[in-house]
């Protein structure tokens, strides 16, 4: 199952909701406000890294490029995705609960 | 495969319009279809056709209307979020005696069902909103 | 609609709500997608999670900021054949609220048993 946050972890509960709620495996996609879940060195990122559900998490590259950052800035093995990426996501989970 | 396709927020304040155009032109671009793009909650804001954004900025509602020219989407503005907010096409325009409608092109308005319809018979239902 | 009785599909639907109610029309309006919805003989189910619980909180009284006290709404689901409602345990816990706040009889699940139910749904709706 794919997982969208548009959510700053800092604005709002989104991105610890669906830390919580997301079964094992699930795909995660950043996007909008989310993408500053990804960057390296912050309150949460070692949540991502533990990781112990075994998530997959993705951000949105043009989201990511809009907000100053790049893959220098990212926790490692956070895949960067076009919205190309994005669309095949959805087609390759059957449903994407997203995170508003 | 179909897909259909939520948008709970209207133009320029949130991102989510921009996010879901960019969304679907690409599932386009891989040959997947629209079933429908559900416009609720202040979604309904982007099928006006009375806006005008600086020139050097994108044009929300007017993209949508090409977009949907192009491809024949099906762009709905769900009728009960349309009414609370001033969204009217000409037939709301006589049923309700309004003096003006401003609906953009290639929009329409309807009932909630639509996206019920959009949630049955797509293959997946993507949300974008705030 | 009728074309829609005539499909035959049914899917699972789920209805996530994790606002709260007032300082915001989403619980409303998403309110009146589960009414509308009830017409289309699908397998709905809601879910009440973070802020959303708030929306199930007995004794609303909107009479004095003048809006539709639409909390009323909810303990007339079952009117509606909408009796699958769920409410994260957590949710409530970290709210200081227990199943007497609430003004609807609800199911009251764990993360865990949220975490199926989202699993377990096709259609999800998040407003």
């Amino acid at each position: 199952m794919l997982h969208t946050i548009n959510k700053s972890p800092y604005e709002k509960n989104s991105f610890e909701t669906c830390m919580r709620l997301a079964a094992a495996e699930s795909s995660i996609l950043l996007i909008e406000d989310g993408v500053y879940a990804a960057i390296d060195n912050t309150k949460i990122s070692e949540l991502i890294k533990e990781n112990p559900s075994n998530f997959k998490f993705y951000v949105l590259e043009a989201d990511l490029k809009a907000r100053g950052l790049d893959k220098n800035s990212l926790i490692p093995n956070i895949e960067i995705i076009s919205y190309k990426g994005f669309v095949k996501l959805t087609v390759e989970n059957e449903k994407t609960q997203t995170w508003l | 495969m179909k897909f259909g396709i939520l948008v709970n927020e209207g133009p320029y304040t949130h991102q989510a319009s921009d996010t879901a155009y960019h969304f679907v032109k690409a599932a386009l671009d891989e040959g997947h279809q629209i079933y429908r793009v559900f416009f609720y909650h202040d979604g309904v804001n982007n099928g006006t056709r009375l806006a005008t954004p600086p020139q050097d900025d994108r044009h929300i509602p007017n993209r949508w209307s090409e977009l949907a020219k192009e491809y024949k989407l099906d762009l709905v503005l769900c009728v009960a979020a349309a009414q609370r907010r001033g969204m009217v096409d000409p037939d709301e325009m006589k049923r309700n005696q309004k003096d003006a409608h401003n609906i953009a092109d290639n929009f329409r308005i309807s009932g909630l069902g639509q996206l019920i319809e959009a949630g049955i018979q797509s293959d997946r239902l993507i949300t974008f909103g705030d | 609609m009728e074309e829609q009785a005539e499909s035959g599909i049914v899917k699972k639907f789920l209805y996530v709500n994790r606002r709260a109610p007032h300082g915001s029309i989403y619980a409303h309006e998403a309110l009146e997608v589960v009414l509308i919805a009830a017409a289309f003989e699908q397998d709905v189910t809601l879910a009440f999670i973070d802020d959303g619980v708030y929306q199930l909180k007995k004794n609303q009284d909107t009479a004095d900021i003048n809006t539709k006290n639409f909390s009323k709404i909810y303990s007339a689901l079952e009117g509606y054949d909408v009796e699958k409602i769920f409410v994260e345990k957590e949710s409530l816990d970290e709210r200081g609220l227990k199943e007497d706040d609430l003004s609807v009889d609800v199911e009251i699940i764990s993360s865990n048993d949220m975490k199926k139910l989202i699993t377990a749904s096709e259609v999800i709706f998040n407003f």
